[in-house]
Order: structure tokens, then sequence, then C-alpha cells
């Protein structure tokens, strides 16, 4: 028999948490079962597996040592599988798969992470990972969009950036009764968060409408479009550029993605069932 | 291969001694074989079964094998399936997993042993379209080694062209209708006054070991220059053309054209075309569980481009027109493969062609987008 | 003149209106066609004289959402006024249309000539297209239509934003 391939075949990691984040949504922490993946870059993705159901591409929403946290939202029957498990239970997990992002090699750049829903997940390892190397970048703002107060991911995350230096504002397209923050869309914060035009970098994940919004709105700005990041979402069934699924023109995003520069995304994006 | 490749002439005969000796190799031989009015692929077992005296008459839409009065047995250009069948095969379990009483499970990888091939008559464009597809499955940063396997335990005769049909367009492609490397043993059929032979050539060391096996006909100076015609010959009498322009550019630059609106309105989306390509490649993940639900299976099927779950997301599919699903289709095969894999995933084989139900020509809708795009392309659309 | 009515050449006053008219050529469409597309270049824009078109929004996978349609005497597109000059939505007709059609370099180069047509087509451009129809869009967000009980109210009688 030829040795497992982590890319072909699951290896089996076991659900150590699962905290409920919304009423669709949760996190699963899981570790690995005996052996463990190679780890994971930022954005980039894993193909996660649910007994006897299927697989479905998942961000790591953290990575900590070993220990791997996805946030799912269950809208498919894998998703809501993988939603509704309990501790104890086992996944297969195969990646690291993809193109994740590539923070600025220039120290002193601005850096604008810009959220929609729960485009907030595969933003958090980034996040993370340039707070933990604060003093190499200049101003840090983070952008988060959402649903209503209650869709809000990662609330103790925000008061956690925060406290390491970044700019975090948050802004809801219905409010409920007790929140007293902004309302509108997400690049209505553009406005609040500092920075150089030409020495800064964004990224950007939510749905592909607030994207592409935010990143003309950036290019307005004065963004150069190859500093502007986004991460794209296709079907995909093996994550080894094999199945033809994840196809976006020129682009199979399993390999060329899923973060891809808005340079090279505009021309793609602007052609409606490409 | 060290030193000059070895050449030979043989009979038929040599051909019908040639498949014994590879099985004799512990091969299954597949090759053409006339079955349900059609020359499809199967498995051979005697050199009579080679569709001796029959061609083929291709068109749009329509595929008849006819008599022919020569007795070649090469005279024949694409049937519906293509080696894709065999190293790429339609359904195939990758792996096996079993849940224990304590919830945990194991994952065993298919570990059936992979077949070793001997591929008999494959032509140029379908030498060409393994070369794409071993460059798709097996040449990016993840192998497939499934598909690795069987292609690196497969013994390729080629056979060149000489009877190209009314569909077909290799030379537009660049990939046949001669053999340019690639194979084990390649043969060139000539029928005429001085009998039935082929001109044989090793391409690997295994190819000249088994051309060494087999009887030869006296040496025959004059052949390899008689093959050399008819191939020639051959290339000048393609039933079908592809603009000669960067096909690669002209799909990127007519995403807007009008004439997808026209092809869409006859396309069926039925798939067919994909299912004959021999470089489509898609698959779809299959997941299945046994009764007990404690035995899970992951299994891989071919899956279509115009099939409407393939671009499948969350809130519904992104191709939802059967225009964008044949346009996708359309321009990854000429254009977006070469952003992809460095090449056309297109060989000119023409069965899309022919095994379309309503005649749908890749080649037409090629010069009907380059037509266009002189044209100055479709107002409105984008110059608003 | 009230620029709650949707006549677009209505709310101009009339000098200006005759001034903008001069410019206009007709124009026809066919139904079903999309005459154009997000980030597509706002070179041209249209006040229609007979049938509608739709606005759209296109997200994969979702497909295309009609945001709101236009009909007679409507000004279709704004974006040519504002850099930079790129449409904001997508636009199709759904039954056939007839329009004037307007060259947005020409008409920008009559506003910075002539600072009082322009102040005026402006005007008329912010009130009648993006004034109205920002105003709807608020109430659209309130979903009045939908069942009672529900955010984004605040429980609070007439404080509804």
């Amino acid at each position: 028999m030829t040795a497992a391939r982590p890319d072909l075949v699951p290896v089996p990691y076991r659900v150590a948490a699962r905290t409920a984040r919304t009423p669709d949504t949760a996190d699963l922490v899981l570790d690995p079962v005996a052996d463990a993946l190679p780890p994971f870059a930022p954005g980039q993705f894993a193909m996660v597996y649910a007994f006897g159901v299927g697989d479905i591409p998942l961000s790591l929403s953290a990575q900590d040592g070993h220990r791997l946290t996805h946030t799912i939202r269950a809208v498919g029957a894998v998703s809501r599988a993988l939603h509704g498990l309990w501790p104890g239970t086992t996944v297969g997990v195969r990646g690291p798969f993809g193109i994740g992002w590539e923070p600025p090699a220039v120290e002193g750049t601005d850096l604008l992470v810009v959220a929609g829903g729960l485009g907030l997940a595969p933003l958090r390892p980034l996040v993370r990972a340039v707070l933990a190397a604060r003093p190499r970048y200049g101003r840090v703002a983070v952008l988060i969009g959402t649903r209503t107060p209650g869709d809000l991911l990662c609330t103790q995350d925000i008061e956690d950036w925060r406290a390491a230096g970044a700019r975090v504002e948050v802004t809801v397209d219905r409010p409920d009764n007790a929140w007293q923050g902004d309302v509108g869309v997400v690049t209505d914060l553009l406005d609040r968060a500092e920075f150089a035009p030409r020495n800064a970098a964004a990224f950007l994940c939510g749905p592909e409408v607030m994207m592409r919004a935010t990143a003309r709105e950036l290019v307005r700005r004065g963004l150069a479009p190859d500093r502007i990041q986004l991460s794209l979402e296709r079907t995909m069934h093996c994550g080894t550029g094999h199945c033809g699924h994840c196809q976006l023109g020129p682009l199979l995003l399993c390999r060329d993605g899923p973060v891809v520069s808005w340079s090279h995304a505009e021309p793609l994006l602007l052609v409606r069932e490409l | 291969m060290t030193g000059e490749a070895p050449t030979a002439v043989i009979g038929t005969e040599g051909m019908a001694e040639l498949i014994r000796v590879l099985a004799a190799r512990g091969r299954t031989v597949i090759g053409p074989t006339v079955r349900d009015g059609a020359i499809v692929l199967d498995e051979l077992t005697d050199g009579d079964e080679l569709p001796y005296g029959r061609g083929v008459e291709l068109e749009a839409g329509h595929y008849r094998v006819r008599p022919r009065a020569d007795g070649a047995a090469f005279a024949h250009s694409a049937g519906p399936q293509s080696w894709k069948t065999y190293l790429h095969p339609q359904r195939e379990r990758q792996w096996n997993a079993d849940r224990g009483s304590d919830g945990a499970w194991v994952v065993t990888e298919d570990d059936t042993p992979p077949p070793s091939y001997a591929f008999l008559g494959v032509r140029p464009c379908d030498l060409r379209a393994i070369a794409v597809q071993d460059r798709v499955l097996a040449g990016g940063p993840h192998s497939d080694n499934r598909y690795r396997a069987r292609r690196e335990r497969t013994f390729l005769v080629a056979v060149e062209c000489t009877e190209p049909g009314a569909t077909c367009f290799c030379t537009s492609m660049g990939a046949g209708p001669a053999v340019d490397g690639g194979y084990d043993l390649a043969l060139t059929e000539v029928v005429d006054g001085g009998g039935h032979r082929f001109w044989a050539r090793a391409g690997s060391d295994e190819g000249a070991s088994v051309l060494a096996e087999l009887p030869h006909l006296p040496a025959d100076a004059s052949l390899a220059t008689v093959a050399h015609e008819k191939v020639s010959a051959a290339a000048d009498r393609m039933g079908r053309t592809m603009p000669e322009v960067d096909l690669q550019a002209l799909m990127r630059e007519t995403l807007h054209a009008d004439r997808w609106n026209d092809v869409a309105a006859r396309c069926l989306t039925c798939g067919n075309c994909t299912m004959a390509c021999p470089t489509c490649f898609c698959t779809s993940a299959e997941d299945v569980t046994d009764l007990t639900g404690d035995h899970a299976e992951r299994w891989r099927r071919w899956e279509s481009c115009f099939d409407l779950e393939f671009s499948h997301l969350p809130g519904g599919p992104v191709r939802a027109s059967g225009r964008s699903r044949y346009r996708q289709w359309a321009t990854h095969k000429l254009g977006t493969w070469y952003d992809q894999f460095d090449s056309s995933g297109c060989v000119g084989c023409g069965r899309c062609i022919v095994w379309c139900p309503v005649g749908i020509d890749l080649t037409e809708e090629a010069h009907a987008l380059n037509a266009e795009r002189a044209a100055g392309g479709p107002p409105g659309e984008g110059a608003a | 003149m009230t620029a709650d009515r949707p006549d677009f050449f209505g709310a101009l006053p009339p000098a200006h209106r005759d001034r903008l008219r001069t410019l206009a050529r007709e124009v026809s469409f066919p139904a079903e066609l999309r005459i154009f597309d997000e980030g597509g270049p706002a070179d041209r824009f249209w006040v229609i004289r007979s049938g509608t078109v739709a606005l759209d929004v296109y997200e994969p996978g979702r497909g295309a959402a009609v945001v709101e349609t236009l009909g007679d005497g409507e000004l279709l597109g704004w974006s040519w006024l504002f850099e930079p000059y790129h449409w904001h939505l997508g636009a199709r007709t759904r039954a056939p249309v007839t329009a004037y059609e307007f060259d947005a370099e020409q008409v920008r180069g009559a506003i910075d000539a002539d600072p009082a047509f322009g102040l005026a087509v402006t005007r008329c451009v912010a009130a009648v297209a993006i004034g109205r129809r920002l105003r709807a869009a608020r109430l659209r967000l309130l979903d009045l239509y939908g069942a009672p009980g529900r955010e984004p109210w605040t429980g609070a009688a007439g404080a509804a934003p």
C-alpha cells in the first residue's frame, strides 16, 4: 500500500470543543487523533469530512499548534452535519490547500482588514499573525460588517485585538434595541480607518458584492489594485486541482486561490456566471 | 531508450503477434473493435478482433461504420470512447473508512493493484490527449497517484492517421496526424500493391524489445517514404479547421459575445461532449455508507460542467444559464486551459462534434466568435 | 415642480431642460437587453421615455437580484456624474424601451462650461435620482410589510430611522 497522502485521504481529528457563535454558526475545535497535518498559513483552507456525508472546504479561523479551529455555518448537507457534531466525535481533515493571505513585506505598511459576515473567520488567523508582529506594521484597522449584532462572530477577539493595538470598527445592517454602534454598510467604515493609500494593503473577505464594492472604494481612495487581496468562494470537491469545480476563468481557486489580488480578480468578477 | 530507434516492417500476422506478445507480458491489451454499430475500445485477445475493412462516416451528430475495400484496420478516426475510460475511469473508489464501537474511525486508501494496460491503436490526437491529462492529473502540486500508477504501467502503441474524418481538425491543434514521441511503439498502416503492412518504430526500450519479438517482413526502404507521404497527405484532408488565431485570446476577448446566446439556444446541456472528450477530466466526489452506517466509502465519478450542480454554491449554481455552461466548456477547452495547464485542452479529435445530439460544432462556434470579434463585438454589453 | 415626481425633465427649469434636450439622441432597446454592467464605464446615461429597466446586483450562486425598476420619465444612470464614472449596478430592459440617450462626456463638458446649467442638472440628479431613491431604499430596509415585532424597530413610536 502506498503511504497515506493527507491531500487525498482524510486524517482523523477529534472534536475537542464546540462553541455556538450565532444561531446557525459554531466553532469546532479539532485535535489530531494521531498524526497531524502540516501547518496552515493564514487564509489556506482544509477539506473537512463528516463521516459518510462528505467534505467541504473550510478556512481555518484559528490554529494553535496542531489544534485547528473552523467556523461553520449550517447551510448544506455537510456543513449541517459538521455544525451538529459534539465533542468526542471524529472528523477527517485534508490540507493545507491553496494560497493564503500575503502580508506586505515592507515594514510600516498600514493594514486594512475588511470582513463581511462569516468572512471574518478566514481573516482571524491573519489578524492574529499581524498583531503578534505588531511593530512590523503601521496602523492596523479591522472593519467588520454584519447582519445583526447577534451575528457578530468573535466578540472576545474584538476586545483582544483592540488591546493589541488594532482599530476595530463594527457596523450592522439591522440593529436591535441594545445596539449603540454603527448602522450601515462596511464600506462606510473606511472613513474611520486611518491609512496612507500609497503605503497600505487591504485584505477582504465576505460576499462578493461586498468585496467588489469595498475594493472599488479602496482603489478610488488610492490603493493599488494589486495590494488588495480577497478570498473567493467556489464549489470544491478535491482541493488538489483535479476535480475542475472551482474554476473562475483562468484560475483554479483551490490551487491559484482562494486568496487572489483584486488586479487579477476584478476582470473575472465582472463577468456574470463565469 | 539508447541508440537509434529500431524500425521494422510487420504484416497482419505481426499485428496479431503483437497482441499475443503484449498479453504474454501480463498486459491487458485494449484496442479498437467493432461492436453495436461502432468502433469501440475493448480488450483484445486476437488480431482478427481489430476492425479490418471498416471505416467510419462522420458528421456533426452523425456516426456510421462503413465497409472498406482495402481491408485497413486503422482507417477510422475517433470513436465514442477515448483512452481516459481506462486511465481516468468513470467511477473509482478512493478510500474506505470504518468506524469502531468507540466512534473513532480509520481510513484506508484503496490499494487495488493498478492494471497493466497496453493500448493498441492510439491515434496521434489521443496520444496528445493522454499527455494533456498527464499534466492535469499528475503534473500539478498534488498528483493523483492512482492515475499516475496506471499511466506509468501503460504501454502505448500509437498508429498514425492516414484517413482523417470529416470532423477531424488535429492539424489545427498541432496534435496530428503524425506522432511526435510519447509512445512505446509507433505504427503507420500502408495497404497498397506491396501488400498490407505496418511500418513500425520503437519509442522506448520496452517498445524495442516487443518489436524484436515480432515476425518481421523483409525490410523495405521505400515503405517509410510511402508512410510519410500518406500521413502528410492526411494533414491536408482534415474535415474541419480552427480559425488561425490565438484561441486563448479569442476566448478571453469574446466572453460577452452574442454567439453564446445562439449556441445556447441549440445546446441541450446534456454533457455528451464532455463525456466523449478525451481530455475532459472533471469529477465529483461521492460519499456512500453501508446499511450499518459504520462503513463509508469515497468514490470519484466523472462530472460534466454542463450539470447545473457542477458550480453549486449554498445559494444556488454560479452558472445557472445554459449559455454560461457552454461558454465555460468551450472557453476552458480552448482558452483558460493554457492558463491552468500550459496547453490547449483540445486536440482536434472531433468527438464533441460527432457525439453532440444536435450537431453543435466547436470549430464552427470558434469561427463565429472570431467573426463576431472581427466585426467589433456585440452592442450594449461592456461598452455601455 | 416637485422633486419627488419621477419625471426627470420636469424637474429642470425650462431653459436648462431645452438645453439638455439638444444633447439627446433617441434610442430604443429590445426587451431583455443588458444596457450596462456593474463596473463598466459610465460614459452614457438615459431618460426613459417608455418601457421598464431593472437595476440589479449580481452575486455568484444567487444570481442577479433586482433592486429597483425604472420607468417612464425616469433617469437611468447617475454614476456618469461622479468619479470614477463606473456603474455601481447592472441594468437590463424588461419590456422594450425607448429613451433619450446622452453622452456623459458631452454633458459633463456643458456642466463645466456653464455653471448655472451645471448647478441645475446636478441639483436635478441629486434630488430626483439620488435623494428620492435613497429615501425609498431606507424605507425598504425597514421591511414595513414584514411581520410586526421584529427588528429594526425599537418599540418606541416614531423612533424609526
